[in-house]
């Protein structure tokens, strides 16, 4: 069992993970987590349902992970009051799910010591909660102004910068409220939900088919992550395995995502340190990658590319050569810019240094994936839990001490490399022939099931259960950038003002992911 | 430094040809003057605004900078503010959390502005919002108000999911080009 306590009865879901799920009651919320925390295992996700069409209240739903797999636990809560103990005292991480939980279902933490809104603004009223099944949007709309209590710094020289939400680049919308000692920033609030766009609710309206693209955008840039955990998810509710050759398909896709966001990250980092001769160059390399999947698989970002069962592209003999050929060229460019890099002074005197996140604070905030592996966090789904092919990849997991820009850069760097080792290794073994994909259009009743991917930014997960006709009755996403985002707060503190540009882009995370 | 201008040159010019202005994707008739257009000559200051996009179509926007689509070659330039912008490249469906920002960033571009709606979601709301079954959609939600079109006058739209590079540039360039 991967966690022992009296109280708990775990059953093994079926499907590419190892997971288990179990119901407990609110009192063991505490002890059970606490538990995990002490094992060194961490909070994944957190979210509510309503369960009152099953005779039920609502329920409280967390994702544990410890080294021996994904732990879903249900808390079912009366519907007169829907409270449970607050745990983030135990996972820090959980304290903004918890504020949006509320926000969207009305379930709330007892004693949780920050009630400020998490992702509703002004476009419904506090009272009503849009995930609950009798939510009607046109009475509980308001134009209100919004107005969010952001904690005040005071001192002598202190004085407070608001960003956003429209920023100066070309990026996703959310607000920085920074407080400042001349260029020294003393402190950050991260203010988000600009992007609500009810992801959440639009999948309770949708078929097994239509969610798997609804999934697909939660986050643009990791589509191929999020469409493989929905999968996964739905064919551990239904208990199939996809095809052989579907696996290493999808595992093709997902290592190509990450190729082309390292890419792109590596080319944005050298940019921001004002080298653009970095971001000209990682560019064309990404360029080259988007047009080989354009060409090749439909679409330069491969979305839609998965579909519950199976994948929907595929990969003939000719199209083989060509990320052959991609291969060689990224290794022989790639080694070429990091030594570049490397020997750059006016580079790596920006990067050393920059938003640091030591260790020990990373596995207090629960950091997860790159930035995670960056500040000695060893988690990577596709080494602790390989689902196939994975099981037979070996993939080596890229780790650093030093948890600033600079290491950062240096775990992209060694998971570019990484990445292309394994398209290569995955190009060898994909026989030509076999089916790609079984048919899977509809769910059992009443089910519950859930997929981890390792993405390019970290672990995402969804979370998918059904009602009694076996429909979509909720359907949670989960970003990494839940995780992160807090431990940026942190990791720009004592830096100065211009590297905060520099210092959020070496983390590059998802706002859309979050916000939802 | 040596390694650095070796690349450089090893890597020659990638840019391709720049598309034509397609007139199928306007959306109102020009309410720019030949002048005007003159005025603007080969200098065109866009202004990006996501306004809930997934980021899909972000990642199409940053492609336009790379060496292919070389976008600052042709004389478009993203800017910081709003103020310097002649153009507002709009993506997303409007979240009713970005309704008011966006509003304001509009009002704060200087007439005449252009706006160009990328992206199915900026067309029509896409996956993101039900349609009402109308021709041209603009659906709605609790979260999300559909389409740009229905916060601020769009001139062009581009659809897509995202649209690529080439389409967003199209989209661009129908924007600026005095309808014939
Ligand atoms: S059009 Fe597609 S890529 Fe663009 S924001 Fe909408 S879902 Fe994302």
């Amino acid at each position: 069992m991967p966690i022992n306590h009296p109280n708990l009865h775990l059953t093994q879901l079926a499907g590419a993970i190892p997971a288990w799920s179990g119901k407990i009651k609110p009192d063991d919320l505490q002890p059970i987590c606490r538990n995990v925390h002490d094992g060194g295992g961490r909070l994944v996700a957190l979210w509510g349902s309503d369960d009152r069409e099953q005779g039920n209240g609502y329920a409280l739903h967390i994702a544990l992970v410890n080294e021996a797999g994904l732990i879903c636990l249900s808390v079912p809560l009366p519907a007169g009051q829907p409270a449970y103990p607050d745990i983030s005292s135990i996972f820090p991480v959980a304290n903004r799910m918890q504020r949006a939980a509320y926000d969207l279902l009305g379930i709330y933490a007892h004693e949780g010591r920050d009630h400020r809104k998490w992702l509703r603004h002004g476009a419904w009223h506090g009272g009503s909660f849009p995930l609950r099944k009798d939510f009607d949007p046109a009475p509980s709309r308001t134009d209100d102004a919004d107005s969010y209590p952001f904690v005040q710094v005071e001192g002598q020289g202190v004085h407070e910068i608001a960003v956003g939400p429209v920023h100066a680049g070309t990026i996703e919308p959310g607000h920085f409220r920074f407080s400042v000692v001349g260029e020294k920033m003393l402190r950050l609030e991260e203010r988000f939900g600009y992007t609500h766009k009810g992801i959440e609710k639009r999948f309770e309206s949708m078929s097994l088919q239509q969610g798997e693209k609804l999934a697909g955008r939660v986050s643009g840039d990791s589509t191929v992550a999020y469409a493989w955990a929905y999968a996964m998810a739905a064919e551990s509710i239904a208990a199939v395995t996809p095809p052989d050759r579907a696996l290493w398909l999808r595992a093709l896709f997902l290592e190509r995502e990450r190729i082309a966001n390292h890419l792109g990250d590596l080319g944005y980092l050298g940019n921001d340190v004002a080298l653009s001769f970095g971001f000209t160059q990682f560019w064309i390399l990404k360029e080259q990658v988007l047009r080989n999947n354009g060409a090749l698989f439909g679409h330069r970002y491969l979305m839609d590319s998965i579909i519950p069962g199976g994948v929907a592209a595929d990969l003939a003999e000719p199209g083989k050569r060509t990320l052959f050929e991609e291969c060689s060229l990224l290794e022989r460019e790639v080694r070429v810019l990091r030594g570049i890099y490397e020997e750059h002074a006016g580079v790596q005197d920006r990067f050393i240094g920059a938003g640091r996140i030591e260790p020990r604070l990373a596995a207090q905030l629960g950091l997860c994936g790159l930035a995670g592996r960056a500040s000695s966090q060893a988690w990577d789904t596709r080494v602790q839990f390989p689902c196939a092919p994975y099981d037979q990849l070996d993939v080596q997991m890229a780790t650093y001490r030093n948890g600033d820009v600079a290491a950062r850069v240096i775990v992209r760097f060694d998971e570019l490399f990484e990445s292309l080792r394994l398209q290569r290794e995955i190009l060898a073994r994909l026989m030509p022939g076999g089916q790609l994909s079984l048919p899977l259009e509809k769910l059992p009743a009443l089910g519950f099931g859930a997929g981890m991917v390792e993405g390019w930014r970290g672990e995402v997960l969804v979370a998918i259960h059904t009602d009694k006709d076996g429909n979509l009755a909720r359907v949670h996403p989960h970003d990494p950038s839940w995780q992160n985002w807090p431990a940026l707060e942190h990791a720009i503190m004592g830096n100065i003002v211009p590297d905060f540009p520099l210092i959020n882009k070496s983390f590059n995370l998802s706002y859309s992911g979050q916000d939802l | 430094m040596y390694q650095l201008i070796k690349q450089i040159i090893k890597t020659g010019i990638k840019t391709d040809a720049a598309p034509l202005p397609d007139e199928t994707l306007r959306v109102t008739a020009q309410r720019l003057h030949e002048e005007i257009l003159h005025v603007f000559g080969s200098a065109l200051n866009i202004r990006h605004v996501d306004a809930g996009s997934c980021n899909g179509c972000e990642l199409e926007i940053h492609a336009l900078s790379n060496a292919y689509y070389n976008i600052e070659g042709l004389g478009i330039k993203f800017v910081a503010s709003p103020r310097h912008a002649d153009m507002l490249l709009v993506t997303g469906p409007v979240s009713r959390h970005m309704v008011t920002a966006l509003r304001r960033t509009f009002d704060a571009t200087p007439e005449p502005r252009l706006v160009v709606a990328i992206g199915e979601c900026a067309c029509n709301g896409g996956i993101f919002c039900t349609n009402d079954g109308s021709p041209d959609g603009g659906g709605e939600s609790y979260a999300s108000c559909g389409r740009v079109a229905n916060v601020i006058p769009v001139d062009v739209v581009v659809g897509g999911c995202p649209p690529t590079p080439t389409a967003i540039l199209q989209g661009i360039l129908t924007a600026v080009s005095a309808q014939k």
